[in-house]
């Protein structure tokens, strides 16, 4: 199966939101996932989507979120972008210490990771983009949960 | 699909039946003023009921927390009716599903609020 890429360039919107997560549930189901799965995915996206319309572009009209996607027949990656001032993942408290447990926001990376198998974060000048991997069942795939470049 | 909201009263407690997406923007919203109202009318004993909610993102779990403490901060409680299974797995991921008081049965839900 030949690679399959999609991407959209998006204004910094909650319309740009559904759209991605709309996209999501699309190809994840193009993808081979069942829809529990596909849910799982939209979500992962539709959150690092709201990652980069409100936390790194700050509804900013001037910037932009670029969203890829890429499906194999082994995976769906997707790749969200912003424009921002970077995010530090480390820095990203856990939503689940007793402390932040009640806290209002701070779970989407949190979903994230719980939803997909492989995430990667990289700096960009200016911006951060996150890759996302879910595999194919059954599919090879090389251990590694999480990954900062 | 967006978000409704309508109340209803039974034995003393409002019953919130939610329907639709909670999500950033008008589904958070909307839980947020329709707690807000609730407890600035002096309703202390709030059941929501998401029986017909079709997704919740981290936003509307938030909104979901945030109506609970702000409830809870003003001496009244708030419960949560008839989780969907997606609901339900959200909520036990982010841990809340123990800190919410939840029910499947409406007559038993409002039997627990404080007299």
């Amino acid at each position: 199966m030949n690679a399959t890429r999609v991407s959209y360039t998006l204004e910094s919107t909650l319309a740009s939101v559904n759209k991605a997560e709309q996209a999501a549930t699309e190809l994840a189901a193009k993808s081979g996932f069942d829809e529990d799965e596909s849910g799982r995915i939209a979500m992962a996206v539709r959150e690092a989507s709201v990652n980069a319309v409100l936390h790194g572009n700050h509804y900013d009209p001037t910037k932009r979120v670029t969203i890829a996607f890429e499906v194999t027949a082994d995976a769906l990656t997707v790749s969200v972008r912003d424009e921002g001032q970077g995010l530090d993942p480390a820095n990203v408290p856990d939503p689940l210490a007793p402390e932040n447990l009640l806290k209002q926001s701070g779970r989407g990376i949190f979903l994230i990771r719980a939803f997909m198998d492989e995430i990667r974060f990289r700096a960009l000048s200016p911006g951060t983009e996150i890759t996302m991997v879910k595999f194919v069942r059954g599919a090879d795939r090389d251990g590694s949960k999480e990954a900062t470049q | 699909m967006t978000m409704k909201s309508s109340s209803r009263k039974v034995d003393g407690v409002t019953i919130v039946d939610l329907s639709g997406r909670i999500t950033l923007g008008e589904g958070s919203v909307v839980l947020r003023d329709t707690v807000k109202d609730l407890s600035s009318q002096g309703d202390k004993k709030i059941l929501l009921n998401l029986g017909d909610v079709t997704y919740i993102d981290s936003s509307g779990i938030g909104e979901l927390v945030s109506a609970y403490t702000s409830v809870r901060n003003a001496g009244g409680e708030l419960k949560l009716l008839n989780l969907t299974k997606k609901v339900h797995d959200l909520l036990q991921i982010t841990k809340l599903y123990t800190v919410f008081d939840i029910s499947d049965d409406e007559a038993s839900a409002i039997a627990s609020f404080s007299r």
